[in-house]
């Protein structure tokens, strides 16, 4: 073999083993939930192979699924403006902050570190009958009661954003910080004020990087199960756990996967879009 | 700059209250002496961190955790390493393409991961088994050892390595004494990254695991169907000193190298 094809099999060589894992854990098995759910459960509970397109049917036209699609897809949205609003400001504030941008960006990573679930189960503690809240407001006498605020989709928003906030900020962060500070003091001396330059130069420049922040927001919200079983109530159900409830609870595998890529084409098209227009090579800076 | 950054100022005190508080609480309430995971608080006490010491499912529970947190993290690294040198040292056809089908399993959502790797193992008549609770880990966990060493690598520079190579070194030979301890720091802390999202990962193994196995994530949400009991909040200290002490640590040791290495 010669030098120049040695030199060539190479990389091939070394990547294999990261390649052969990803298409043989996530894309031949996406291949087989496309297969699967074409199958049919039949009533003994055993899978009855062949092309049936009952679940699709069931999965597309039954107001329950689609009410809870659009529900997610809603609390996701709302997931996402929050994140936005809460992180940008504080991005900002790090990336042109005199002091020590790493450590005021690794003291706001930390809570990324912490347990999701011991995250997500934590505002228990805050907003329950006997929690933080309900204890300080009594004590200093404004209310009598305890409220109750747990278990609504509210606090399973809140829930989130706890979960996702970082993500938003590290993203909008890594955009402001590759600004050249310089531009925002052209536009001063041209005349701008500190909020033109701003609104002109700056927050356009930092798009990209919310918009990565956004998407990575949106869809990371709306795949989750966990924060509306432990933060929701009985009817705050996302997608997430009506997959759940097919797959595991109902061992109804085919409908499960219909419903799986229900949520991946949903999630799939705006992931689509967003590379259009940006590219993953956007998402990746911010993420690594 | 008028009253603007101040502003900016209050509101990102503001946003890392947000962040704190909950987790400040958590750790206030492993300390409670009552019997209650929640307020008022009725005094000091080490009680829960004991008993939690004594639970044998938990302990269990952690076991289950390291092991595959470390067997993730062994795997996801090594193909993650060699993954990125092959996208970074050479000219790969499509590396664009090639990278962002490596990091797809960051944005298809777990859930469909999960089931979609299910389905697909049963199919091949493999049951649900601690291999398929690896698998899926290693799988999520690979994106995020690719990103972290490919950025380190890429601001190694080549030459050092074509030197060692000119001197009559072998490329194994360059790869483990020049290569391997210039992007050591990356290589850590792709194998925090990983072993952290493994140890912390509950999506997944929720529909991975194999009946009567449980991480730690997997039995503190089976113990909250009950309540909140003073012992989840001590686990949950625990952990939050595990999963911020170990990434600090790694921090700390990543950047001591990074020191020595660039000097």
């Amino acid at each position: 073999m010669s030098v120049e094809a040695r030199e060539a099999r190479q990389p091939w060589i070394l990547l294999s083993p990261a390649l052969g894992a990803v298409i043989l854990l996530l894309f031949v098995p996406l291949l087989f939930i496309v297969v699967y759910s074409f199958w049919l459960r039949t009533a003994t509970g055993a899978d009855q192979i062949g092309f049936y397109l009952d679940n699709w049917h069931e999965a597309l036209t039954d107001r329950f699924y689609r009410d809870i699609l659009f529900s997610t897809l809603r609390i996701a949205a709302i997931t996402t403006v929050v994140c936005a609003l809460m992180g940008y400001p504080a991005a900002y504030f790090i990336a042109r902050s005199s002091g020590n941008k790493v450590i005021l960006l690794l003291l706001l990573m930390l809570p990324f570190w912490i347990s999701y679930i011991i995250r997500t189960m934590s505002w228990i503690n805050i907003l329950g009958v006997s929690g933080a809240f309900n204890t300080f407001l009594m004590s200093i006498g404004v209310i009598g009661e305890p409220l109750n605020m747990l278990y609504n989709e509210t606090t399973v928003i809140l829930g989130l954003v706890h979960f996702l906030l970082p993500f938003m900020v590290l993203n909008v962060f890594v955009s402001l910080d590759g600004i050249d500070t310089n531009l925002e003091d052209a536009a001063n001396s041209l005349g701008a004020t500190r909020w033109q330059a701003f609104l002109q130069v700056t927050l356009p420049l930092s798009l990209p990087g919310l918009a990565a922040g956004g998407l990575l927001c949106f869809v990371l919200g709306a795949g989750t199960y966990i924060t509306p079983l432990v933060l929701g109530g009985p009817t705050d159900a996302m997608f997430a756990n009506l997959v759940f409830e097919a797959i595991i609870t109902q061992l109804n595998w085919p409908l499960g996967s219909a419903l799986s890529l229900m949520l991946l084409f949903v999630l799939g098209v705006l992931v689509m879009i967003y590379n259009r227009y940006l590219g993953m090579a956007q998402l990746m800076k911010g993420l690594g | 700059m008028g009253w603007g950054w101040p502003l900016i100022r209050l509101w990102t005190v503001l946003v890392y209250g947000f962040m704190f508080l909950p987790v400040a609480v958590v750790v206030l309430l492993s300390f409670n002496a009552s019997q209650f995971g929640s307020f008022p608080m009725t005094g000091f006490s080490f009680r829960w961190f004991v008993e939690l010491a004594q639970n044998d499912a938990i302990m269990r529970a952690f076991r289950t955790s390291i092991v595959l947190g470390l067997l993730t993290a062994l795997i996801s690294t090594t193909l993650g390493v060699l993954a990125s040198l092959a996208l970074v040292r050479y000219r790969v056809p499509g590396a664009n393409a090639i990278s962002t089908l490596l990091i797809a399993p960051i944005l298809v959502p777990e859930v469909v991961l999960a089931v979609a790797l299910l389905l697909f193992l049963n199919f091949l008549g493999l049951h649900k088994s601690f291999a398929l609770l690896l698998f899926g880990h290693v799988i999520f966990t690979l994106p995020f050892v690719i990103l972290v060493v490919q950025a380190r690598l890429i601001a190694i520079r080549r030459d050092v390595e074509e030197a060692a190579m000119s001197l009559g070194a072998s490329p194994v030979q360059t790869f483990f004494q020049i290569t391997l301890p210039l992007m050591l720091p990356a290589v850590l802390a792709g194998a925090l990254f990983a072993f952290t999202i493994s140890f912390d990962d509950i999506t997944g193994t929720l529909f991975w695991k194999p009946g009567g196995v449980e991480t730690v994530p997997t039995q503190i949400f089976a113990m909250l169907r009950n309540s909140i009991s003073p012992e989840i909040n001590a686990l949950g200290t625990v952990m939050i000193v595990m999963t911020v002490g170990l990434p600090l640590l790694g921090a700390a040791i990543a950047r001591q190298l990074a020191r020595k290495s660039g000097s």
